[in-house]
């Protein structure tokens, strides 16, 4: 299904045209607090998308809303040009909607090739009783599903530690291995939530890349959550600017540099 | 020199991916099931099938199931009395209403049976869990030794409120009854034992255990990333109980012959098969076995050292059974609380390398 609407031409001349996903005047509260209050933004094909604003703004809610884990009291969240129905996040990940998180949410009693195996349940299929037989279909795909997650391995250079459990593995490596949980699952939207997080430079260089690759190879939709906004402003062809709850910036990075309200939020504002 | 990867290069994921990658170590296993299938059933006498290796298979087979479901899915379990008892009144009703069909089956179909209780008695799991799962799992276990008790149907109203095996026999042979050989329960219960511990391997190192272990480590980004929790939670209590049915049915049919639910499922015996996965390892096939031997072999070792060595009195020996074994257990727990699967892979680690690790 295509949802289409006026294309626009990024900083570096893509020209992104159709809508992946559009968020409709969501509203969402927990009893009295409203941590969203009425947001509309759209996320189109192929374009790098981020969310920025203030501790506490709401942006990891909207992410999560997203994901389906939180159902928006008001508003509607369309897909593909479709309505989406309230779904389980486990359906929301099956559309091909995946993500990595701000706390480091990896499973870790097992490996890091579990890990991405893991990533990739929406590719495998067979049930519980070729899977106790093991050789035939359930081996099949399991190699098959092998050879695209050592793909993903090599894309994200972890092949050194592909068999080392997750625990064990240092903060900046952790992050990756979750970047490649979420690709193995090829997914269509990919949703992160502050990738660089506690990183050194280096290491923020390094993720910027791979986000930077991922979307230009794969030609993956990225969503993200930043606080450094360097980063944002060079890696993100638009900007949704969140601050209360509210929307109060969407556009560009250049325009969005030089909104008002948007350096209110993040300077403070004059009351006098 | 014979615990080598060097040189044994893998050429495909399927040789990358096999249970013993290190040649050594699939030599080993090829050895084991050698001596288990073909050396000791000619050797086995009375006094070692009834003390050793008959319940020592028979509990392999119960810890493998309730690793599947503590240490694979994360979710703990105290039903497991109740679940074999499950199994063993299964398996009793069925070798009575059908006595032309084969033990052979009533034994899978009192897994079967004990898998859709256990998958009933699962369902909580998806409300609730750690400690108050627990304690659900115990309603269980309790509701179910109250059940067979209780409703007379079960044990086909005879007086004595026990159930006894019939005379059953596979390809001729006796195995249930009184005139079993013993190398016959031994080949039953192995047969059995090794199936079990091959199926449980296929399902953990796929995509099924996959699922568990996400479940088991994170639950909540298991589901984000596409597990379907109450599909996995139940398939592992499933699949669980299916393997302790199976053992009940052994444990029944098999070893005792005859069996009172209270004395033979109690909480007790939830207990043992949990410690043995705790003292084996959770999340370990390997665990699973060895955990049962620790706890089959430990009560055997003590009394022939305490009765035939040194010369105690039976009942003081029993005594200081309970006390030693007490201590052992929190000594292990203290000292290697990821179990004896764990040593092992230390003991791994530290072979490849040996005798030069630097």
């Amino acid at each position: 299904m295509k949802d289409s609407v006026e294309p626009y031409v990024t900083a570096d001349g893509r020209t992104i045209g159709d809508r992946m996903m559009e968020m409709r005047n969501i509203t969402l509260r927990f009893g009295g607090v409203v941590a969203i209050k009425d947001i509309s933004f759209d996320i189109r094909e192929g374009e790098i998308r981020a969310i920025i604003g203030p501790n506490g703004a709401g942006k990891s809610s909207m992410l999560n809303v997203i994901s389906g884990f939180y159902h928006p009291q008001e508003g509607e969240v369309w897909f593909r040009g479709e309505k989406r129905p309230a779904m389980k996040p486990y359906q929301v990940a099956q559309q091909g909607v995946a993500r990595t998180f701000q706390n480091i949410a990896l499973f870790n009693g097992m490996s890091v090739l579990d890990n991405v195996m893991t990533g990739r349940l929406r590719q495998m299929k067979t049930g519980l009783w070729s899977q106790m037989i093991w050789k035939g279909p359930a081996e099949r795909e399991e190699v098959e599903n092998r050879e695209a997650v050592e793909k993903i391995i090599d894309f994200l250079e972890i092949q050194a530690i592909r068999k080392t459990p997750v625990g064990r593995l240092p903060y900046g490596l952790k992050k990756r291995v979750e970047l490649a949980r979420a690709l193995a699952a090829e997914p269509d939207l990919l949703l992160l939530d502050e990738p660089m997080a506690g990183m050194n430079v280096e290491e923020k260089e390094d993720m910027s890349r791979f986000i930077l690759d991922v979307n230009d190879e794969f030609g993956t939709t990225i969503a993200l959550i930043e606080h450094d906004m360097g980063v944002v402003m060079d890696l993100s062809d638009r900007v949704v600017v969140m601050d209360y709850g509210r929307k109060i910036g969407d556009g560009t990075p250049d325009e969005v540099r030089n909104n008002p309200d948007v350096i209110d939020a993040y300077l403070g504002v004059d009351h006098d | 020199m014979l615990y080598r990867e060097a040189g044994d290069f893998k050429t495909s994921y399927v040789d990358d991916s096999q249970t013993f990658p290190i040649a050594f170590d699939r030599y080993r296993y090829w050895a084991v099931l050698a001596v288990a299938f073909l050396v000791i059933p000619f050797v086995i006498d009375d006094y070692w099938a009834n003390a050793v290796f008959v319940p020592f298979l028979i509990y392999a087979i119960a810890a493998i199931g309730l690793n599947i479901l503590v240490g694979y899915c994360g979710q703990v379990s105290l039903g497991t009395g109740g679940f074999m008892a499950v199994g063993a009144y299964a398996c009793y009703k069925l070798m009575t209403a059908f006595p032309d069909v084969s033990i052979v089956i009533h034994v899978v179909l009192a897994g079967g049976i004990t898998a859709a209780v256990g998958a009933l008695f699962g369902l909580p799991s998806l409300r609730i869990k750690g400690f108050y799962l627990a304690v659900a799992t115990l309603a269980a276990q309790f509701f179910l030794v109250w059940l067979f008790n209780k409703v007379s149907w079960f044990y086909n109203y005879s007086a004595s409120g026990q159930i006894s095996a019939p005379e059953r026999s596979v390809l001729g042979i006796a195995v249930t009854g009184a005139q079993v050989a013993p190398w016959a329960q031994y080949m039953i219960c192995l047969v059995f034992c090794t199936i079990s511990a091959i199926i449980a391997r296929n399902l953990t190192r796929g995509s099924t255990g996959r699922k568990w272990m996400a479940i088991r480590d994170m639950d909540i980004a298991a589901e984000i990333i596409g597990v379907n929790p109450l599909r996995a939670k139940l398939s592992a209590f499933a699949v669980s109980s299916f393997f302790v049915g199976i053992s009940g049915a052994l444990f029944f049919a098999v070893y005792l012959g005859a069996v009172e639910v209270g004395e033979a499922f109690g909480i007790q015996k939830s207990f043992l098969v949990l410690f043995m996965i705790i003292i084996g390892g959770l999340g370990s096939i390997f665990g699973s076995f060895a955990g049962a031997a620790f706890m089959v072999l430990l009560p055997v070792a003590l009394k022939v050292v305490g009765v035939d060595w040194l010369g105690f009195p039976t009942d003081t020996v029993a005594h200081f059974q309970l006390v030693i074994v007490g201590a052992l257990i929190m000594i292990f727990l203290i000292a290697e609380p990821h179990g004896l699967a764990q040593l092992w892979r230390l003991a791994k680690e530290k072979l490849r390398l040996w005798p030069f690790p630097y």
